[in-house]
């Protein structure tokens, strides 16, 4: 379906990360956030709390984060789309409430602007640690999808990706922003209504006899309802069969785990995407996804100014990680090197899927700035062929 | 055989009840099954649409409400039935949000949700099983424990001060606070048919007897026992002052209905405040448009 054309601010905007991301959340149909006060991401939901009562929808701020991403969670089996943005710390709190949507399959957005962390950090400076949390932050077994965006360009687009694929898998889908991308101010187009594309909840058509909350749909999808439609369903988050009722044994947990991971990652490669450039003659391929990767490219173009074969990989989807393609390039790439502002996060994963075919180099930062190019390009140099370098 | 089928089958309650569900996971002689009782009597006799009652109960023996119940249900985390509840309302006004959650589960890890959802008032009505412990974890000291009162964590006796559970919601901005126990079933009754009618935050406290638990660690006898207490030591008391209304270690109960008053809600006071400021512009919220 087309998006609801209230939302979409049609047009060509100059706006920073945060607006951009609070805009495609409107277009893609959230009438609902609920939020707690967290630098660098409180201007989402300013944005939202000014633009949201003009086309229907509303927020509310919660007494923390605990409280806001939950209450996402009530507002969508109400019927809502919705959404919570928090930075570093709120991400923290609100592991608990990312594993009790995987688990109820409750389709909901959370936005995490990272800061430098740990703890409280660099509450106004960026950092990229947050990625593995991100993905095993709260307890269990289960599955998300985590988009990265890299300008406000793609805060706008990726935050309507991220309401698309959590309707879509029936999944928490998190926006990776950081804190340059938030705050930086570019242009942002946003197409018209009838140019988005928006995926609908998938509500069942079976009448209450006929219907079991949590039965896999082909795909491994349930279908859902809405709490007032009649179902009288039960939702909990303990280990539950396809009622929806709660079984404590180690066969309902297989089942139901099983099922829940099997649905992102048997569609791993469907969700997974990157950008890619100068990636198809590259010797060198530099991984580097946010705000990271225009620094990277930085880094790319100067190694091919000195005639290094270096092409760049950006994770736009971190997770399900792009497993086919980082491994197609392993097959002939000379080494990877991985760029983040962590100490080795999504390295980890690209050392894992290269298996030992090239080397795998790090380039960490601790966060609170970008990384200088000539580090990036000093990484390059140091893995490139001796007469490339001599050129 | 046939006659007990026919008297469970005309048991007036079972409609309200997933029997497929049974037996319930309380212990003989609890107190969570009879308020269950009760609420399913209030609702019979409240004749609202049931497909729009929902019941949202976070973690605990009484956090097993929600699945019992047929109608809507919601076993969230633990502590925070009140603001997925609180979502739910705001999303679709039209449901009746019912948070039925015990002690531990509302004012211990859940305290911050629950003065924050009266303060808003919220439209959501707020029972509290107080069993003076918390029961599915094996009987560990509660912020309703009372001073002197064994427990695994106190094993020398509870040197916390209790809650008053009355006064942090009349204080916090409740406009229906009462208390009744499990042995006052037609009060109780009549108390919740009084919560489903009333607009805004309300709460009820029940007290009920935890025998496993907190009863046999403190040599109180059985369910029963605890029983002839509620019926002997309780003082309905109604519209006492709430800071008068303590909880000591087998002493003295005071029930009844303490507050009954007027606020306006949450979305009555954001619907005004946004009609008011932003006039033509506003296109309506919380309900009408939120859902898709």
């Amino acid at each position: 379906m087309k998006a609801d054309p209230a939302g979409v601010l049609t047009g060509t905007h100059f706006l920073d990360g945060d607006q951009a991301c609070c805009e495609g959340a409107l277009a893609a149909g959230c009438r609902f956030a609920a939020g707690y006060p967290i630098t660098p991401s409180t201007e989402i939901v300013e944005r939202f709390a000014q633009r949201a009562p003009q086309v229907g929808g509303m927020f509310i701020q919660m007494e923390d984060e605990l409280a806001a991403s939950i209450a996402i969670q009530g507002a969508v089996w109400a019927g809502a789309k919705a959404f919570t943005v928090t930075s570093g710390p709120g991400f923290s709190l609100m592991m608990e409430h990312i594993g009790f949507a995987a688990m109820t399959e409750t389709p909901c957005v959370v936005v995490d602007v990272q800061r430098g962390g740990p703890s409280t950090g660099l509450p106004t400076l960026p950092g990229q640690g947050d990625i593995m949390q991100a993905r095993w932050g709260s307890h269990g077994d289960y599955e998300i999808i985590a988009l990265v965006p890299s300008s406000p360009q793609e805060c706008f687009e990726l935050t309507l990706d991220a309401f698309n694929l959590a309707e879509r898998y029936r999944v928490p889908a998190l926006v990776l922003m950081d804190e340059c991308v938030g705050h930086m101010t570019e242009k942002v187009v946003i197409p018209p209504a009838q140019e988005i594309e928006i995926v609908p909840r998938r509500y069942t058509a079976r009448p209450p006899a006929d219907y079991q909350p949590f039965e896999p749909g082909p795909d491994g999808v349930p279908e859902m309802v809405r709490a007032g439609d009649g179902y009288r369903i039960h939702v909990t988050g303990m280990t539950h069969d396809q009622r929806g009722y709660p079984e404590v044994s180690a066969e309902a947990q297989q089942r139901l785990v099983e099922r829940l991971v099997a649905k992102i990652r048997g569609h791993a490669e469907r969700i997974a995407r990157v950008e890619e450039t100068w990636t198809q003659d590259a010797d060198i391929i530099v991984v580097a996804y946010g705000i990271t990767a225009r620094v990277a490219l930085r880094g790319v173009e100067m190694a091919r100014e000195r005639g290094v074969a270096a092409g760049l990989l950006r994770p736009v989807v971190v997770w399900p990680f792009p497993e086919k393609r980082v491994r197609e390039l392993a097959a002939r790439a000379r080494a990877f090197v991985v760029v983040e502002m962590n100490y080795g996060q999504v390295a980890l994963e690209v050392e894992r899927v290269v298996a030992g075919r090239a080397p795998t180099v790090l380039v960490p930062h601790a966060g609170g700035t970008v990384h200088p190019p000539e580090e990036i390009l000093a990484a390059i140099l140091a893995q490139a062929p001796a007469r490339e370098v001599a050129r | 055989m046939t006659a007990r089928t026919d008297a469970v089958a005309a048991n007036p309650v079972e409609a309200f009840l997933r029997s497929d569900r049974m037996p319930h996971i309380w212990c003989p002689g609890c107190g969570i099954g009879t308020t269950v009782n009760c609420f399913a009597r209030a609702l019979l006799q409240a004749k609202l649409n049931l497909d729009r009652v929902v019941v949202v109960s976070g973690i605990g023996c009484t956090g097993r409400v929600a699945g019992y119940l047929e109608l809507d249900s919601f076993h969230t985390t633990h502590g925070r039935a009140i603001p997925f509840a609180t979502g739910l309302k705001l999303a679709n006004p039209e449901l009746t949000v019912v948070v039925y959650s015990g002690d531990g589960d509302l004012v211990g890890i859940g305290g911050n949700h629950f003065i924050h959802a009266a303060r808003r008032n919220v439209d959501l009505k707020v029972i509290c099983v107080n069993n003076f412990t918390y029961g599915m974890t094996g009987g560990q000291v509660a912020p309703t424990t009372p001073l002197g009162a064994l427990s695994t964590t106190t094993p020398y006796g509870c040197f916390e001060q209790p809650f008053n559970l009355p006064q942090l919601a009349e204080s916090s901005g409740a406009v229906y606070v009462a208390r009744w126990t499990s042995y006052h079933v037609r009060q109780l009754t009549h108390a919740f048919g009084e919560a489903l009618r009333k607009k805004g935050f309300s709460f009820i406290e029940i007290l009920s007897p935890c025998p496993t638990l907190y009863e046999r660690r403190n040599r109180l006898g059985d369910g029963l026992e605890m029983m002839k207490y509620f019926k002997e030591q309780s003082l309905v008391r109604h519209g006492a002052p709430t800071k008068e209304l303590g909880l000591t270690f087998q002493g003295p109960i005071a029930v009844g209905k303490f507050v009954d008053r007027e606020r306006p809600t949450f979305l009555e006071t954001l619907n005004q405040q946004l009609a008011r400021t932003l006039e033509a512009q506003y296109a309506g919220c919380a309900g009408e448009h939120v859902r898709d």
